[in-house]
């Protein structure tokens, strides 16, 4: 009887403090698997889910939601050009060790008016705030010119993207974000994070994975291109001259 | 039509790069060239990476000298001894090329060096042959014939050791000559994405000497060779030849060389000329002004 009530006592408790748990997050991914092939002009990928209290009710309207894809990273050199000598040459590069290949952002309200920049950073929640990790002691401001210019080139390429109210709540339980993949994505596996945010902290998160993979013809093609050069190489000789033949042939009919 | 390119990973309209091919293969139809020097830069312009479209430039030109090369050998115009060892420069050529383009590249400078290369070699050439045919249009006009040049290799060539007979050219000269053109030419192709012949056909002529009758044919068989060469060159290193962007470019460019032979043989050679050189000047122009001016991305990205 003693201990029946002590239990009660705890389900109490957990009630009561309920308010303050995390919530649940159910997001999904209208595709996992993105093909590349022919006549992939791009896609758009919808990513949605549900948000919901620890007792189960609706609780949208209390979250923000932020909703981040980003594809696999990659080591690359960031090079800078400068006049010199009344030309434009590649003059300063620096090594960045995690530059994602694709990233997009999608949030209810902007990232600034959601988070602090600290929480920003630890997230990297928004474009200002990806880990790059540059290979080297290199100072802040070269630092920062160096990653704005990388933010800037890949947001006209279309690879970053920022979309502040791209996420929609309906019926303050479901959102939504589309976001688009253009047709020069690289392969590879892709993350999709979903984070809801109260008052300036990330409570809850859950992720999940999109495939991004060539099929088919276009995989041979690439597979043939990359591990069996000499034949590939013997391949587009034999498909230049054929056709060149093949011309001279048909016109010479006439 | 969408086309994705596998090798490029992102997809084109395939219609404007049979179009592109097509301008190039009437241009190499009509002139002899292979079209290489526009193809490179316009491909690079339509948002093609840039080691991709020079990898694959140069298989479209193996296939637009092709018919060519059949042409030029039922009336005896190529030169075989004189090409095959132009071919061996050439083969030697793209190896160093090879070499200096990772080089470069690691560097960071293959840009710009590939952009002073155009500059330098269009300007040069292109100013040459604007300064003759416009001075053999006056002689027409006027009526009075310039006095024809004496045909004989240059003073430097002479100097050279070793000496071969080459009948159809009607030469005795060193066989390192046309090598170490062959191996010039060959790096070129490697670096540019062009067929050389541009160079190739004045510095025959005017270089070596050789017969002007044999002079298209040879260059042809040279460059039918060493795209050839570079287009295995790339396969292997580069990894950057995309066989659907090439065969695209090719339908094009096979269609246009037959249409441009064609017209070629109604018009008149003089002024054919001046046009070449007005195309040739204008893209070597375009890329001087480039790199004068603030390009419209400061910053490019390359794998570690």
């Amino acid at each position: 009887m003693k201990r029946l009530r002590l239990s009660a006592c705890a389900l109490a408790a957990a009630i009561l403090l309920g308010g303050a748990r995390d919530p649940i997050l159910v997001p999904e991914v209208s595709q996992h698997e993105v093909d590349l092939r022919q006549g992939f002009t791009g896609t758009e990928l919808l990513l949605f889910g549900a948000i919901l209290t620890p007792e189960g009710s609706r609780a949208a309207q209390d979250y923000d939601i932020v909703v981040v894809l980003k594809g696999p990273t990659q080591s690359i050199v960031l090079r800078e050009k400068q006049k010199v000598a009344g030309i434009w040459i590649n003059a300063d590069s620096t090594e960045l060790r995690s530059a994602p290949s694709y990233y997009a952002l999608a949030s209810t309200r902007p990232i600034s008016d959601i988070v602090d920049d600290k929480t920003a950073a630890i997230y990297e929640l928004g474009l200002k705030w990806l880990q790059l990790s540059p290979i080297g002691a290199i100072d802040p401001a070269e630092q920062t010119r160096f990653s704005d210019g990388l933010v800037d080139l890949n947001r006209r390429n279309g690879l970053y993207r920022e979309d502040a109210g791209g996420v929609k709540v309906s019926e303050q339980v479901l959102y939504q974000a589309r976001i688009w993949l253009p047709s020069q994505v690289p392969t590879g596996t892709y993350t999709a994070e979903t984070y809801a945010v109260t008052r300036g902290r990330v409570v809850a998160s859950a992720s999940s994975q999109v495939e991004v993979r060539k099929l088919g013809f276009e995989r041979a093609t690439a597979n043939f291109a990359e591990n069996y050069g000499f034949a590939y190489g013997l391949l587009a000789v034999a498909v230049s001259i054929g056709m060149g033949w093949l011309a001279g042939r048909l016109f010479a009919l006439r | 039509m969408d086309v994705y390119l596998p090798i490029a990973n992102l997809s084109v309209n395939g219609l404007i790069i049979v179009g592109l091919g097509a301008i190039t293969g009437l241009l190499s139809g009509m002139f002899g060239v292979g079209g290489g020097f526009l193809t490179t830069p316009l491909m690079i312009f339509y948002g093609i990476p840039p080691t991709v479209a020079a990898a694959s430039a140069a298989s479209q030109v193996t296939g637009a000298s092709v018919s060519g090369v059949f042409a030029h050998t039922r009336r005896g115009g190529v030169d075989y001894h004189m090409g095959g060892v132009m071919v061996v420069g050439g083969i030697i050529g793209t190896g160093i090329g090879a070499g200096l383009f990772s080089l470069l590249q690691r560097l960071g400078q293959i840009d710009t060096v590939i952009n002073i290369l155009y500059v330098l070699m269009l300007g040069g050439i292109g100013g040459l042959m604007a300064r003759e045919s416009i001075q053999s249009i006056r002689a027409e006009r006027s009526g009075i014939p310039i006095a024809a040049r004496k045909r004989r290799h240059h003073p430097m060539v002479a100097s050279l050791p070793l000496r071969w007979r080459f009948y159809r050219s009607g030469l005795y000269i060193s066989p390192l000559a046309p090598l170490l053109l062959g191996i010039g030419t060959g790096i070129l192709t490697m670096l540019m994405g062009v067929g050389g012949g541009f160079i190739l056909v004045p510095a025959m002529l005017y270089i070596l000497g050789m017969s002007a009758n044999v002079v298209v044919g040879t260059s042809l068989f040279q460059i039918l060779f060493v795209t050839m060469a570079t287009t295995m060159m790339h396969s292997m290193t580069t990894h950057a030849v995309d066989i659907v962007l090439a065969s695209l470019l090719l339908l094009g460019s096979v269609t246009g060389a037959q249409l441009g032979a064609q017209f070629a043989q109604k018009a008149s050679p003089v002024k054919l000329r001046l046009v070449l050189a007005i195309i040739v000047l204008l893209v070597a122009g375009r890329m001087a002004i480039g790199l004068g001016y603030r390009p419209d991305e400061i910053y490019t990205v390359s794998p570690l």
